[in-house]
This record gives structure tokens, sequence and C-alpha cells, in this order.
């Protein structure tokens, strides 16, 4: 098995002001797939393609953002390791039972140099992708809206920045994929715990903890229309896009669920190996490096998060 | 039903409909006087004061509004949907850029 120990963001659990506005948004709009709910009121959602049981959760709340997000480890042993890498690191760590949340092993909690909250976990009930495993369909026919294939990442802001991209890197073994510098100052790091372009990724702020958006991936540019159009037929606040970042090439739109959150649906990005050369973008460049045609920053988009 | 908003601190007035929020209505028109972010509550920075007028709301993120405030009349401006002719100050800012 080439992949080992930190697997990928398993599930991101987020804040929602009114939860029936919130899953008309999650569900008929981005077509994920509602799996079950319990008894704090959260609902549980998953993307067509992923096996597990679900990769959102929606927590009902009086403030909106990100409560935590978690990523699966391989197996036991590796939950056990990462648990003593993190206090080695000198961050407190405590287990979350199993069950807490439905379908989800044990979880290792703990947070982050930059604020947020963090949980790994080896075990999650698997539901399947409603395709069979003989023979497999290519795709699903009953799908809605955007059709979003997997939850893919999170954009955080935070301070203590140096501290955290060195926590992820060392404790955690991330790799840094991209990058921008001002000098010998980092603005922002994208790192990935896998071949992809960037499972997370951090932009330095004076604010401790914030959500800048949350990812889900689609299969194509022309889903990356359909989005832009199901955005506006459905009057979801958007933002930029669509369009192209310099940061990861990836093809890409941005809009706000019914508290603020910011989602990101995109397609076609760049991938790494091991070996990679580590990609930088110069703070003079940062406009094309976030949005790659304008060459301009959103001013909401660098300064709105939750 | 349409009604006046005023926004204090730049002049500026429009008419915003009982249906849309007070930022919905200034954003329609290409206004720029109130900050604009998420639209649904969660990020803060359209914030206002209501001087003047009455107005029904939605939930708003209590990360940016305190129930005291919301009782003085401290709110998001895309919570806030007009019942009569608002006058407004705004409280809400973006920071610019990136942090460099
Ligand atoms: S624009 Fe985000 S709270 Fe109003
Ligand atoms: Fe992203």
């Amino acid at each position: 098995m080439a992949m080992t120990g930190i697997l990928r963001p398993g599930h991101v659990q987020l804040r929602v002001l009114d939860m029936e506005e919130s899953l008309n948004h999650y569900v008929e709009n981005m077509g994920l797939l509602e799996t079950d709910r319990d008894d704090q009121g959260r609902v549980y959602l998953k993307c067509w393609d992923e096996q597990d049981k679900f990769s959102l959760v929606l927590e009902p709340s009086d403030r909106s953002g990100m409560d935590h997000m978690a990523f699966k480890v391989a197996t036991e042993e590796d939950l056990s390791r990462f648990e003593s890498n993190i206090k080695n690191f000198g961050i407190e760590t405590t287990r979350v039972a199993a069950g807490e949340l439905n379908g989800c092993g044990e979880r290792v909690r703990f947070t982050a140099p930059a604020g947020h909250t963090f949980e790994l976990y080896a075990e999650k009930e698997q539901v399947g992708n409603g395709i069979s495993t003989t023979n497999p369909a290519p795709w699903r026919r009953d799908l809605k809206g955007m059709e979003v294939i997997r939850f893919d990442h999170c954009l955080l802001y935070g301070d203590n920045f140096d501290e955290n991209v060195k926590f992820f890197k060392e404790a955690l073994e991330f790799q840094l994929t991209e990058q921008i510098v001002d000098g010998d100052l980092q603005i922002a790091a994208f790192l990935t715990c896998s071949t992809k372009a960037h499972d997370i990724a951090f932009i330095r702020s004076e604010e401790s903890g914030k959500l800048h958006h949350a990812s889900f991936l689609l299969g194509s540019w022309e889903e990356v229309l359909k989005a832009a159009d199901i955005i506006s037929m459905e009057d979801i606040p958007h933002e930029t896009g669509p369009t192209r970042h310099g940061l990861t090439r990836g093809k890409t739109i941005y809009f706000f669920d019914p508290s603020g959150n910011r989602n990101e649906v995109f397609a076609e990005d760049s991938y790494v190996y091991p070996d990679s050369p580590v990609l930088t973008w110069n703070a003079d460049n940062v406009g094309q490096a976030i949005f790659y045609h304008s060459r301009e920053l959103v001013d909401s988009f660098m300064g709105v998060t939750s | 039903m349409s009604f006046q908003i005023t926004i204090e601190d730049t002049g500026e007035q429009y008419a915003c409909s009982e249906t849309k929020h007070v930022l919905a209505g200034m954003q329609q028109l290409g206004k720029k006087g109130i900050p604009v972010g998420c639209r649904s509550g969660g990020c803060g920075v359209c914030k206002v004061r209501v001087l003047e007028g009455e107005y029904a709301s939605k939930k708003m993120s209590r990360d940016h509004v305190t129930a005291e405030e919301e009782a003085e009349g401290v709110v998001l401006a895309c919570r806030i949907f007009p019942q009569s002719n608002i006058r407004l100050s705004v409280i809400g800012k973006l920071n610019k850029a990136v942090n460099r």
C-alpha cells in the first residue's frame, strides 16, 4: 500500500443557523445525500461518490463557521502514532468516544496552532457510493443540483501561521505543495496528505480559527458552469467565478451557504507525488495566483470568513 | 412595497423592497455604502446600526451580533427586511487584501 498514515479529509462539521435552509442548499442545490440525523439535531450528509457514511455534518447553532475538520487515518496504530506525534509537538489531545458521531469510530481531537479544531479517526461506517462493486456503472442517475463528487478540502485563516504549517508538516506528515511568499514571509500554504494539490490550505491572518471555505469536487469545467447556472437560478449568494486559480490550477466558483459559510466547487486541478517540487507564487503576483484570469484580488474573497 | 434606505455615512439613498434584505437592495442598485460579504448572516462585514425605522429580521451569527446589540438595533444588513423607511450607519469593515 503506497498511501499510509493520514489518508484524506474525512469530514467537516459546519455550524448552521437554519437547518431547513441549509439542507435545501446542500441537498437540493449542491446534490449531497442525507444519510442520518442524531439527537443533537445534527444532520449527516455525503457526496455521492464517497464510500463512507458522511463527509459533512451540519450542526444547528446560533453561530456560523467550522466546528471541526476530521481526517481519516489508515489504521488504529496510525491513530495512536499521530496522537503521540501531536503530544510530542506540545499540543494536547483528547479522545472522543466512538459513536459520538453516528457511525464514526473513536476520534483524537486537538486544536492546531492557528486555532482550528481537528480530529483524526481510523474507522467510519461504509455505506457505499450506490454503485455496484462488480461491473460498476460510471455514475448515478438519481442525483440533484451540482452533483458534487466528494468533499475535497478546506481553506482556513489563522494566526500562529508558521507554527501551524510546521505542525502540519512535522506532526501530521503533510507535504507542502504550493505557497505564496512575500520575501521570507509565507502568506499561504497548500498542504497535502495524499497526491492531491491540497487537502488543506492556510492563509496567514490576525484572526484565529476561521473558515474561509469548504470545497467540493466536480468532474469538469462544464460542471463548474452548470453550478454557476444553479447559483443564479436559486439566487445563492455568489462571490467569484467561474474562473481558474493559479494556485493548484483548479477551475472554480465560490458562493455562500445560507449561514454565510463559503463553499467552493471546482474541477481539474493538479496533483503531486512525494518528490514533486514546491510551487511558489510571489506576493507581487498574488492576484494571478488566486484568480488567474482577472489577476485581481476580490475584497470579499480576501477579507470575509466565518 | 418598497422603502427608502439612507446610509448616514455616505449619504447614499436607495429603494429596497420589503421582500429583499437591506444589503441585497443596495447591491442590486450598484451602491457601495455597506461592505458586502456572505449575504447570509455569517461573516459580520455588513454590520450596521439602525438609527430609525422598522424591519423584520432573520437569525444572525452570534459571533458578530450579540442579543443585546440586536435589541438596540445593531444588526447585519443582510438579515433585515425593511418595514418602513430606514436610516442606518455602518459599523462593519472588510479586512482588505492579504496580511503582508
Ligand atoms: S454580508 Fe456576511 S453577515 Fe451580512
Ligand atoms: Fe479551495
